[in-house]
Order: structure tokens, then C-alpha cells, then sequence
């Protein structure tokens, strides 16, 4: 942005400051389902020290933070769940899929386990593991404080029938209201 | 005389097959007979299985990769414990495809409730007078069974919300 246009260089530099901001208090919602759950702590815990990332302050309502951490398999019973804690939180706001299952199912291919959370909300880190070490959950931290600074957040799923990337409209029919009034018409 | 051989003396029409290995003893049964089986296992002096610690099932379609021919396709699996005589008797009963139903056990032993739940969940078989048969573990627009053998182990459902 040019200096010929003093609106513009002070809004963008105002949303650079405030990514960067940000990208340093991270209020983070971990969404524990699994085994995941063990590495999380591990990181979370003095030998790694996530708090060094200022990501060390889990909020345990969804409404008061801005990451959500997806820490395990997320079976189809406990999905609208996952979408229901995703709607309450305040943008703006990202989704880490920690783990492997949450990526894409991992080895649970399966009548129970959902195949990937981001056909369900949006996601922009993926951290692969089986679970993943201490170290690559900080590299995915790192990656994502690079995208809260530039302000960069993900707006599509994936949809598997089409097996591409769609804009998240497409499945907004998909909540807890929606899956009580279902079995409410039976 | 142990609890195998009682059950054999009292309903020698009734029994299939009875094996034993170490002490572990098994008898399979018609499905007719389960209720009064059940019965004596339960109030019979020197037996009284007064726990039933498990109830499952099994599919045996393609059992032993198709090489071994079952005159049935189920079977449900009862482990029975004496707390009192410190004895264990597992019954099995023999059940058809084309009718998948057989007596509950719930006004016996209250722990049949949610285990014959789970097997009608998984298997789709049904129990005659269960006070409350409806899914445990699956949501209730799921169909099918997911554990029986032909059900294509990685089968999307339409779902609650995203088709996945």
C-alpha cells in the first residue's frame, strides 16, 4: 500500500499489528476425544512448554477462545457435537486437526469414525501423527502463528462426494438443531 | 457332576453341540429352549448362575473364508457365572438368518438389557419382549448392522448432517 493513500497504509498496518498481536495470545480450545490427548499434554506441559508460543492458556468454553484444537477421533455420533463447540466460538477464529484421524479418519476407515473433520468445519492447520511428536505440534503452532499474523483464515470443506474443496456454505443445513428436529419428524 | 453334564442330562434334545477345554465349557442350544435353559441354569441348586457377565455375538457368514458350511448363521453368545459356586458356563445359541430373533433374557438377569441392545445394534437380531430395543451405540438414522460380515467395512452412510 502506498503512502499516496494514508487510509489504506493505516488500515493495513492496523490489521498487522493486530495479527501479530494475536498470533502471540493464543486462547486456544482443545477438543479432546483420544489418545492425542497424551502428546497435547505432553506439549502443553513444562518440558516443551507451549506456553513459550503464548498458547498456554486452554479456555474450557468455546465462546472465549479462538483456536480449536481437534485433539482425536471424531466419531459420527460425536460430529454435530465438534460443529455445534465450532458455531459458538467468536470470530475470528481457526482450527487445528491434531492427529491423524482428524486429518482424514487415519486407520479407523470405518461404519463409525468420521473421514477427515474438515468435511464438517473448516481447518487450517493440519498436524499428521499417529499421534504427532511434541516437536511437530509446535512446528504446526508455528505455522499457524504464521497465518493468524497474516490474518489468513480457511473458509472451505471438503466434500467427499465431489471429492474437492467446497465454500463452507454448502453444508451450513449441519447442526445439533438441525440433527433434533430429524429425529424429532420420526 | 459338573454344570456341562447337568445341562446335557436335563435337555439332551435341546443341545446341538457341547465342548470343553480346561474347564472352559460351552453348550449350544435351539433358540426354543433358551428360556427354559436359562431358567435352570438360574435356579438350579448346585448351578445358580446368578451373573450373566457377557452376551455378544457372532456372524458366521464367510466363517473360515467360506470353507466351513454352518446349518445356521448366528450364534449368541451367553457367559454365565455362579458367584456362589465360583463356576462359569458359556451358551451359545444357534440362530437362522432368515429370522433373527430370540427370546431376552432381561426378566432374568437386568444386565441383558443394554448388551442385547448392542447386539441388536451390530448383528440386527432381535429379542422377543425386550422392554426397550432400540440402538446403544449407533445413531438412530444409521442402517443396516455394521458388524455383520456382509456389511461393506468402509460404508458412508448419509448422514445427520455431511454425506461422508
Amino acid at each position: 500500500m502506498s503512502l499516496k493513500n494514508p487510509a489504506g497504509f493505516f488500515s493495513t498496518k492496523l490489521d498487522d499489528a493486530l495479527g501479530w498481536a494475536r498470533k502471540f495470545s493464543i486462547f486456544q480450545y482443545p477438543f479432546v476425544t483420544a489418545c492425542c490427548g497424551m502428546e497435547y499434554m505432553s506439549t502443553a506441559a513444562s518440558h516443551y512448554d507451549v506456553d513459550r508460543f503464548g498458547a498456554g492458556f486452554p479456555r474450557f468454553s468455546p465462546r472465549q477462545s479462538d483456536v480449536l484444537f481437534v485433539v482425536g477421533t471424531i466419531n459420527h455420533k460425536m460430529a454435530p457435537v465438534l460443529k455445534s463447540i465450532y458455531d459458538q466460538m467468536c470470530e475470528p477464529k481457526w482450527v487445528v486437526a491434531f492427529g491423524v484421524c482428524t486429518c482424514t479418519g487415519g486407520f479407523y476407515d470405518n461404519y463409525a469414525t468420521v473421514q477427515g473433520i474438515d468435511t464438517i468445519i473448516p481447518v487450517d492447520i493440519y498436524i499428521p501423527g499417529c499421534p504427532p511428536r511434541p516437536e511437530n505440534v509446535l512446528d504446526g503452532l508455528m505455522k499457524l502463528q504464521e497465518k493468524i499474523g497474516k490474518n489468513e483464515q480457511n473458509r472451505t470443506l471438503y466434500d467427499p462426494q465431489s471429492k474437492s474443496v467446497r465454500p463452507a456454505e454448502f453444508q451450513k443445513n449441519y447442526s445439533v438443531a438441525q440433527h433434533l428436529k430429524n429425529i424429532e419428524s420420526k | 457332576m459338573n454344570a456341562l453334564e447337568k445341562v446335557q442330562e436335563k435337555f439332551s434334545d435341546e443341545i446341538i453341540e457341547t465342548h470343553a477345554f480346561r474347564g472352559d465349557e460351552t453348550v449350544v442350544i435351539r433358540p426354543a429352549a433358551l428360556l427354559s435353559v436359562a431358567q435352570f441354569l438360574k435356579d438350579t441348586p448346585g448351578l445358580d448362575f446368578n451373573y450373566l457377565m457377557d452376551l455378544t455375538a457372532v456372524d458366521y457368514l464367510f466363517y473360515a473364508g467360506g470353507r466351513v458350511q454352518k446349518d445356521f448363521r448366528f450364534e449368541v453368545v451367553y457367559h454365565f457365572m455362579s458367584l456362589k459356586n465360583n463356576i462359569r458356563l458359556r451358551l451359545k445359541v444357534a440362530v437362522d438368518e432368515k429370522n433373527p430373533e430370540v427370546e431376552t433374557l432381561t426378566g432374568l438377569w437386568a444386565s441383558a438389557n443394554w448388551y442385547e441392545r448392542e447386539v441388536w445394534d451390530m448383528y440386527g437380531i432381535r429379542f422377543k419382549g425386550h422392554p426397550n430395543l432400540k440402538r446403544i451405540l449407533m445413531y438412530e438414522e444409521f442402517v443396516g448392522h455394521p458388524l455383520r460380515k456382509d456389511y461393506p467395512f468402509n460404508k458412508r452412510q448419509p448422514l445427520i448432517g455431511p454425506l461422508n
